[in-house]
């Protein structure tokens, strides 16, 4: 077989250090970074300057990326059956696995369940094998979580899933409108570009439209607080008003469009006076004419819109209510305005691109796209080797996984993603996979938790091994580049497919050596018969990156697509000719009826549930909990609420709450906060089993889904909430080392793993009083190590302890009440010191204090880049810094990523209230 | 009884009866004001100038020399000395009083700073030869006749028979320590603190018995003392007895004059007896019911005293509550407030076995009311401080065991 490892670039070896270019594996953005390679590891980053995304900018994440490297708790070997085995071995059972499952209950028993997080070389392997040559149409991906409604509006009003806005737009527009974008926190250095544009252009406004007062809302000249799930009320609304006060673009709407009509119909049905919206969206009516009026008196704007959008039961209709104005208004295909979808991961576009929705054939051909099935049989030949090619669009996301409920889909390969964490109904969703008869999964974490329940377990490479293309929200194709050796056995996604294609007997169409051999057969795929003005035109056309060598490969500057001869240096802008891949080529406005979440509140679960994202982390933490100083925003799960909801429910900041919903629970923090809706609470999706005991945000959600784009309702769950706990809690931190082999706690009624820097957090609650367990018992049964020190407060049922050997710290425990627990990260220091003399006398003692005696305890840590609490900072406000840049310039906080400028303005903020009191 | 003004008319002979630390602290300090009673007369029961009767232990343990002991001597303008004598009556009426060698002085104004003696437990052989306490020089230099090899029995645990039972193990003496409490030093240490204080006396060579009750001492055919016999019935062989368990307030004198005597000679805040012209100091006197042993109170009546003795209108001293700083053994201890909470005292203690620290803090109304350090004594005097001011201790609470300086810089809350 061929090593995988051979693709890598020589630069790999080299031992003096280098820069390389490559591309950041978090959000939509895709901004470049700029890697310095050291005896083959990567040892710093920063941004690419000359990456068109970014120039030069990264935020926490991006910035954090080398510290989430390392061989530890990756996949290091394939297993069957729990056994370790050799790749020989494990490919041969994937391979007979899956004959005998299309031999035994057909080829549409088999499924693959993608990721967002794979290149689109392994994309476009996967959804060939699957689809092409396995026979079965249900390859679906964690996109149809993202922004799958996005996708199906774009489809039904450009007639192809086309963004049609660049970045630039951003900077160029005269209003930007971001709704259901927390852009501060999820596409942070975007927001900082929009930040900067705004500074230099006094003339720029922006509206922020969110049930929450995000961050984002820091740069807004107007906020509307819409009662969730009221979006398409306000743009139905809007177009009603463009139509009352005759500012639709007649001209554009005679030549482009079509389907007026109907959609300002459909938008009148309802009362459209200002005031009546208003009700209906639970905001001031002067506020919404105010919106109104600058969304029509301008001609560049750009509608920015996210999750907050797309997660809904109505989703793709919210999004065509968005385009609707946007072509009525003709504020389209022009710089600096349209309707701008923002995708969540690094590349749902390039898997859309291949095709990797179950909706998709390839190349942007659907299974009902005229000719499409006839061409891709021909392109890949497939018709010689199997003779089925599946003839209708396969099962989505959430119904996927209800077929392999129902037994009807028998196997399921999952790459990349960790659907029992990230699927709505998350603990039915693992049930369902652990009843399924054959479950492969390919991941390159040890400690995701579909692992669980995995008949097949194989090892994949990850970022800076992995080496590919893939392509942003703007449409552009960037490379990521494979700079590291793979751990272990890691292998390439793409590799293992096509070994398993091989075993197959599928060889000759899998028969890939290099990333590059992929790419250009996708890209020669993408023009094949595509020609403007003819039937079968696709907007997405490659074919100009069809021919490149190797090495042009490998060197590919980022660039957007279509890439063709009519256009060899890519495109900026679609659309700005007016003419829409639409048999009608014209662009389709829809009547839109709006209607509310389908999970209802009701006397029980009577609290309107949001779920998103928190700045400092990504998806299911896999990755990002690998950085202590990403832990320290938000280090353990949250429940936001509103502070009358806190004291109705009898709940104070800082306690540990659950939230019931129909299918699940959820424990976590309370955070009262005054950002949060009257009535409704947010919590972030990343936690899972690995970092908490019962806190995926998806074990809440009932699995409503929307009907055309099939992506679930994640932002409009029904809950109760209640206080967890009254008595005290429990933190412990151990020595990583000996944390690897300890799991003390997992019997609790709440607790939380936070990785540091040298030492493994954990905080611990029980239901009822930790105080009355035998402390000084269950550490002699469970921690290793000497009692070395203890101190006790009996009426306060406060206990601490810590384990000295050989001057350095085993572990240290505290158990009260949670409202003064010390910062953590003196210790967490204290947990690496290992000179040989070990510990000082001096600081002896202050080791169960939690914090040197001279050191201030920081608080809270708001800038997560330097690493400031929010102690400090209101320390050096009150000692007079008064700016975000004296505080930058004082404590440095606030001055890399920037993306803790709306905390720093708000504790600013905070503090001059103070001051007035 | 009712307080005085604290006012007394200069150009009278001042009469102080002892010479110990207190007399000698309140010649000194009288000494340095100009506006002081014109003659002074000192009468000291002891022959040799006054010394540093805290210093003792340090000198039969060997660590100092004989020198160290001496108190400077006050300057002699003014002064006499009556040294080797002692005061055999008083008349109060004729304000004058005689001593055994024959010396009649009329004063105008007397102060008894007669001091305190070991108690004697009412027992059979406590009068035989070898038996003794450890409050002198003379003692001290019995002591020091104790050679290597010899038996010592010494009755008390608190700091003085810790500190003569440590000083004899150094001279190389097989000592025994015999405490009738539980634990010792119960006054000041709390049950963890004096058993690490036992374990560390022991590993260092000294046989500590605690509940252990003296019954009768038996002497050979010379009249020495030879053995101890205790409550349960066990002897104990020896070379003689050293008795350190509490001391008695030398009163006669007082009752001599007919003054008021309880445990103590009575006086009131301005340290005056019921007779305006005699006052009583130091561990012989009784302040508000209560009598004391350490220095540092000692200490404040010696100020308000000498206030008083040179007409100064002053405030009447109050007896505070005194924190004990000692040095056992190579131990630092400190300790202040109950030993044993009383009911609604909240306790919180800090364990460190390794490195010999300890400490315990009691609290009561979120305030500190005691601490009991061992090992490192350095929060003491601020955790005293703070006892004593009634700081409430709210969010430093939380850490002050961890050190002193969380007092004074609490944790920061979310505000």
């Amino acid at each position: 077989m061929s090593d995988a490892r051979a693709v890598h670039p020589p630069s790999v070896h080299n031992a003096a250090p280098c820069q390389a270019a490559t591309t950041c594996p978090y959000c939509g953005v895709g901004c470049g970074v700029s890697a310095t390679l050291e005896q083959g590891r990567i040892t710093a980053v920063a941004g690419d300057t000359t990456h068109p995304a970014n120039q030069g900018r990264l935020c926490v994440k991006g910035s954090a990326l080398h510290e989430t490297l390392g061989h530890s708790g990756r996949l290091l070997h394939p297993r069957v059956d729990g056994a370790i085995t050799s790749w020989d071995d494990a490919l041969d059972q994937v391979a007979a696995r899956l004959s005998a499952t299309r031999s035994t209950h057909g080829n549409h028993a088999v499924a693959a369940y993608l990721s967002g997080q794979l290149l689109t070389e392994d994309y476009y392997v996967a959804n060939k094998l699957f689809k092409g040559f396995l026979g079965t149409p249900h390859v679906d991906t964690n996109s149809r979580l993202c922004m799958a409604s996005a996708v199906a509006a774009y489809k039904r009003a450009f007639g192809a899933d086309a963004v049609p806005c660049c970045y630039d737009d951003l900077e160029e527009a005269e209003l930007v409108v971001l709704v259901g974008s927390n852009l501060a926190w999820n596409h942070p250095v975007l927001y900082q570009r929009l930040k900067t544009a705004r500074s230099r252009n006094p003339l720029m406004r922006i509206v922020v439209i969110d049930p929450r007062v995000t961050d984002s809302c820091d740069i807004a000249d107007l906020y509307l607080g819409i009662a969730p799930g009221s979006d398409a009320r306000l743009f139905n609304g809007l177009l009603a008003f463009m139509h009352r006060t005759g500012r639709m673009d007649q001209v554009y709407l005679d030549r482009h469009a079509e389907g007026l009509e109907e959609a300002l119909a459909a938008a009148c049905e309802a009362d459209v006076t200002l005031d009546a919206i208003a009700a209906d969206c639970d905001i001031d009516p002067e506020r919404l004419e105010t919106f109104y009026y600058w969304f029509t008196s301008q001609l560049h704007v750009v509608t920015l819109y996210s999750q907050g959008i797309n997660q809904s039961s109505s989703g793709t209709d919210k999004c065509q209510a968005i385009i609707n104005c946007h072509l009525a208004g003709g504020r389209i295909g022009l710089p600096g305005a349209g309707p701008f979808s923002i995708t969540g991961q690094p590349n749902a576009m390039g898997g859309r691109e291949v095709g990797g929705l179950a909706n998709q054939l390839a190349a942007h051909m659907d299974y009902h796209t005229p000719q499409a099935l006839e061409r891709v049989t021909r392109f890949w030949q497939t018709g010689t080797l199997v003779p089925t090619l599946p003839d209708g669009p396969g099962l989505k996301a959430v119904a996927l996984f209800e077929a392999i409920e129902r037994g009807e889909v028998q196997a399921v390969w999952i790459m990349a993603t960790n659907p029992v964490v990230s699927l709505p109904d998350a603990d039915r969703v693992k049930r369902i996979l652990a009843a399924c008869p054959l479950v492969i999964v390919s991941d390159c974490m040890a400690n995701a938790e579909v692992l669980d329940v995995a008949d097949i377990i194989l090892p994949a490479t990850g970022w800076s091994e992995k080496d590919g293309t893939v392509t942003n929200s703007e449409r552009c194709i960037s490379r990521q580049r494979g700079l590291t050796e793979p751990p272990g056995e890691a292998r390439h996604d793409w590799w293992i497919m096509t070994e398993v294609a091989r075993r197959l007997g599928f060889a000759q169409a899998f028969d890939y050596d290099h990333p590059a051999t992929i790419f250009a057969e996708h890209a020669r795929l993408s023009g094949l018969d595509n020609d403007p003005g003819a039937a079968g035109w696709r907007v997405f056309d490659i074919s100009g990156l069809a021919s490149l060598t190797r090495d042009e490969y490998d060197a590919l500057a980022p660039i957007q697509w279509p890439v063709n001869a009519r256009a060899p240096a890519g495109t900026a802008r679609l659309f700005t000719d007016g003419h829409f891949p639409t048999p009608s080529g014209r662009a389709r406005l829809m009547p839109v009826r709006p209607c509310g979440p389908q999970q209802a509140l009701n006397a029980t679960y009577a609290l309107r549930l949001n779920t998103g994202r928190v700045r400092d982390q990504w998806h299911t933490m896999t990755r990002t909990a690998r950085s202590a100083r990403l832990m320290n925003h938000r280090a353990e799960p949250f429940v936001d609420l509103h502070p009358e909801d806190a004291e109705a429910h009898g709940i104070k900041d800082r306690q540990l709450v659950e939230l019931t919903g129909i299918c699940g629970r959820f424990r976590g923090r309370a955070r009262i906060a005054r950002a949060q809706r009257r009535g409704e609470v947010f919590v972030p999706m990343h936690w899972n089993e690995a970092f908490s005991g019962r806190a995926r945000a998806n074990a809440l959600l009932a699995p409503y889904v929307d009907p055309i784009s099939g992506q679930p309702e994640s932002k409009h769950g029904a809950v109760n909430v209640r206080p967890l706990t009254h008595g005290r809690e429990a933190t412990l931190m151990v020595t990583t080392e000996l944390a690897e082999d300890l799991q003390p706690v997992r019997d609790c009624a709440y607790w939380a793993r936070i990785p540091m820097c040298h030492a493994v957090r954990w905080q611990l609650a029980e239901d009822s009083d930790m105080a009355e367990r035998d402390w000084l018992a269950w550490i002699e049964d469970t921690l290793p190590g000497p009692l070395s020190q203890w101190s006790v407060d009996d009426a306060r049922g406060r206990l601490r302890a810590s384990s000295l050997q050989d001057g350095r710290l085993n572990w240290w425990l505290m158990v009260g009440p949670p409202d003064t627990l010390p910062s953590p990260l003196w210790l967490d220091a204290l947990f690496g010191e290992a000179s040989s003399e070990g510990i000082s006398m001096a600081v002896r003692r202050r080791i169960l204090a939690g914090r040197d005696s001279d050191a201030r305890d920081d608080g809270p840590i708001i800038c997560s880049c330097h690493q400031v609490g929010q102690y400090a900072i209101q320390a050096a406000i009150r000692d007079g810094d008064h700016s975000i840049e004296a505080l930058g310039a004082r404590l440095a906080c606030g001055t890399q990523c920037g993306s803790c400028q709306p905390e720093l303005k708000a504790l600013l903020e905070e503090e001059r209230d103070h001051v007035r009191l | 009884m009712t307080d005085t003004t604290g006012y007394s008319p200069p150009h009278e002979h001042l009469v102080v009866v002892g010479n110990g630390m207190a007399g000698h602290r309140l010649v000194t300090a009288l000494m340095a004001r100009p506006d002081r009673p014109p003659r002074i007369t000192v009468i000291g029961e002891e022959a040799t100038t006054a010394y540093n009767r805290i210093l003792l232990s340090p000198w039969l343990a060997g660590e100092i020399d004989r020198d160290s002991l001496d108190l400077p001597a006050p300057a002699t303008h003014g002064l006499h000395w009556h040294l080797g004598e002692q005061v055999t009556g008083i008349d109060r009426t004729a304000r004058t009083l005689w001593t055994d060698q024959g010396t009649r002085l009329e004063y105008d104004r007397l102060v008894l700073a007669t001091g305190a003696r070991p108690t004697l437990p009412d027992m059979p052989g406590i009068g035989l030869g070898n038996i003794g306490g450890f409050r002198t020089l003379e003692d001290s230099h019995w002591l020091m006749q104790r050679t290597a090899g010899q038996r010592a029995v010494v009755v008390g645990g608190g700091l003085l028979g810790l500190e003569a039972a440590e000083g004899l193990r150094k001279r190389g003496v097989e000592v025994t320590l015999l405490q009738r409490s539980d634990r010792l030093m119960n006054r000041q240490l709390d049950v963890v603190a004096a058993s690490w204080l036992k374990d560390t006396l022991t590993q260092r060579g000294l046989t500590v018995e605690t509940g252990a009750q003296l019954a009768r001492c038996e002497g050979n055919a010379d009249g020495q003392v030879c053995a101890v016999v205790l409550a349960d019935g066990r002897r104990l062989a020896t070379d003689c007895v050293i008795i350190a368990a509490g001391i008695t307030p030398n009163t006669e004198l007082g009752r001599l004059a007919g003054l008021d005597v309880n445990k103590g000679i009575c006086v009131d805040g301005h340290l005056t007896t019921r007779d305006p012209a005699i006052h009583a100091l130091g561990e012989c006197a009784e302040v508000a019911g209560t009598t004391v042993g350490l220095v540092e109170p000692i200490w404040e009546q010696v100020e308000t005293l000498a206030d008083v003795l040179c007409g100064h209108a002053t405030p009447a001293h109050v007896p505070m509550p005194s924190a004990t700083r000692l040095k056992v053994a190579g131990i630092d201890l400190y300790s202040f407030g109950a030993a044993d909470p009383a009911p609604g005292v909240e306790s919180m203690t800090y364990a460190d076995p390794g490195n010999g620290d300890y400490r315990r803090l009691l609290i009561a109304d979120d305030r500190l009311v005691g601490a009991v350090l061992y090992g490192d004594t350095t929060d003491g005097p601020a955790l005293f401080r703070l006892a004593q001011a009634g700081t409430a201790l709210g969010a430093a609470r939380e850490t002050l065991i961890f050190g002193a300086a969380d007092a004074t810089h609490p944790l920061q809350e979310v505000a």
